[in-house]
């Protein structure tokens, strides 16, 4: 699986990082999206997947390999 | 179709936490349905789910577009243009990146042992004078205005005077428009005084007031009106809806005993609780605020023109049968959590995290510290709130269990 996010949609809700902690955080100085990991584990693809849905400005997209 | 009369909404008086009866048969019927609020022009009005975080979520909706128009509302007064939710993006971006670094999933997590320790203060005092306690004023407001002061930097003892200014902008009609208007400028008079005395301080405080100041004056990268709107924004936002939801959570759960029994005996559900607490209570007393249109747009096989308002059911959404399965009943271990409750889109909760963090802080000391919460006396001991933009008990009587 390979993640990319949209930051200039982002609006720092902070859904992925709630959904996906080792996957998504936010920066400490705008709160903006930063992927730690575009290429996450299986174990975590719920949890991506999860994250993708909840974002509520649709910044996550998934490409299933 | 559209050449119906509107009807008029809201559709009756809120009754306490019921969900509008009418909006099953809505959804179910005719998802979109024509409607007149007491104030502004005719609308749509949105009531299933899918429809609901299009109208939210979409670019083709817009808020920025609302500017100018007579909005349909439930109050007199039409929000000011320069606010964050006047805005779309890319200004709204500028706007509400200036703030969001301080509502950040793990920046708010670092707030949390001082939520809980306050929580932990006002359960102390309510030990002490014993039951029956008020639950709104000795607990739900004190928390979360606590906590929005100590963020922005606004000093707690003014809180009786920010009280009455931020219940008349949220009023609908429980004060007069001229009690408004006054009242509504005294906030503004007053965060004006509140930003003098950081820039006279001449910089350097950690607070949120501070880093708006310097946003403004070091890097001109919002306007005077507009810091201000976001500063009384965050101020009003900050702390009433959080305040409504500590007791209409508390009231949920004493009327559905045996989920109670399931939270009390596992506490880590608490989380899980208060996202279904989050769908399942219709906070608002009407439908948010509308989003216009820019093209001609078909939800549920009606045809939005271009310039139209929509107004989002969010209440609705989160019941809609479609999306959950037996959505009237409350399930604190349901698996879908979607819920709108925090909106969806740009403008989604700028507060969420913290709203999260207080409502989680909120419950997990009230059950773990008041064995036995109920009700003192009847139900009927509970004042609701009337003509407000949010429901909720403004007094619930409670009791708990004593050692001796
Ligand atoms: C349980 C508590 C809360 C609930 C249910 C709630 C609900 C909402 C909803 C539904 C919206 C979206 C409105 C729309 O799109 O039409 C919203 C926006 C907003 N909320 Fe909250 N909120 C809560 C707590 C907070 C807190 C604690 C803060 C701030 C500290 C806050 C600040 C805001 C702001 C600034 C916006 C506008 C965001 C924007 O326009 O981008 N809220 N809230
Ligand atoms: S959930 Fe979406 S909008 Fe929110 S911080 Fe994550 S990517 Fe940004």
């Amino acid at each position: 699986m390979e993640i990319e996010v949209d930051r200039d949609k982002c609006v720092g809700a902070g859904q992925c990082v709630l959904n996906a902690p080792d996957v998504f955080d936010q920066g400490e100085d705008d709160g903006i999206v930063e992927l730690l990991d575009a290429r996450p584990p299986r174990p975590l693809w719920t949890a991506a997947q999860e994250a993708a849905a909840a974002c509520p400005a649709a910044v996550i997209s998934l490409k299933e390999d | 179709m559209t050449s119906a009369e509107p009807t008029t909404y809201p559709f009756g008086e809120p009754d306490r936490l019921e969900p509008d009866p009418l909006f099953a048969a809505l959804r179910a019927e005719r998802p979109l349905t024509r409607v007149r609020l007491p104030y502004g022009e005719a609308a749509w009005l949105a009531t299933r789910y899918e429809d609901v975080r299009t109208v939210l979520g979409d670019p083709r909706f817009s808020r920025a577009a609302g500017v100018g128009r007579d909005e349909p509302r439930m109050r007199p007064h039409l929000l000011p243009p320069d606010t964050i939710m006047s805005m779309d993006p890319p200004e709204h971006s500028r706007l509400r990146r200036l703030v969001t670094k301080a509502f950040t999933v793990r920046g708010v997590e670092r707030l949390r042992p001082r939520a809980q320790q306050i929580a932990d203060g006002l359960v102390d005092a309510m030990l002490a004078g014993g039951a029956p306690a008020d639950l709104v004023e000795d607990f739900a407001l004190p928390l979360p205005i606590t906590v929005i002061c100590e963020l922005l930097g606004v000093p707690y003892e003014d809180r009786t005077d920010f009280r009455l200014w931020s219940d008349a902008f949220l009023s609908t009609t429980k004060y007069t428009p001229d009690e408004v208007r006054l009242y509504v400028g005294r906030l503004r008079e007053y965060m004006a005084g509140l930003i003098a005395e950081r820039r006279a301080a001449g910089g350097g405080g950690e607070d949120l007031l501070s880093g708006l100041v310097v946003a403004r004056d070091e890097d001109d990268r919002l306007s005077e009106g507009e810091m201000l709107s976001l500063a009384e924004g965050l101020l009003v936002a900050g702390h009433e809806t959080t305040a409504s939801q500590i007791p209409n959570f508390v009231y949920v759960l004493l009327n559905h005993p045996e989920q109670l029994e399931t939270l009390r005996a596992d506490l880590s559900l608490v989380p899980r609780a208060v996202e279904e607490l989050m769908r399942f209570v219709p906070l608002g007393t009407g439908a948010g605020i509308a989003r216009y249109a820019l093209e001609d747009v078909e939800l549920s096989g009606v045809t939005v023109r271009a310039g139209e308002p929509v107004l989002p059911a969010m209440a609705s959404a989160n019941r809609d049968e479609s999306v959950y399965t037996d959505p009237d009943r409350l399930d604190l271990l349901r698996k879908e959590s979607s819920h709108v409750g925090f909106g969806h889109g740009p403008h989604h909760c700028l507060g969420a995290p913290l709203a999260r963090m207080e409502l989680q802080v909120a419950l997990d000391t009230l059950l773990r510290r008041l064995p036995g919460l109920r009700f003192a006396g009847a139900e009927e001991g509970i004042e609701w709130k009337d003509g407000l933009a949010t429901r909720g008990p403004a007094r619930m009587p409670v009791a708990w269990d004593t050692a001796d």
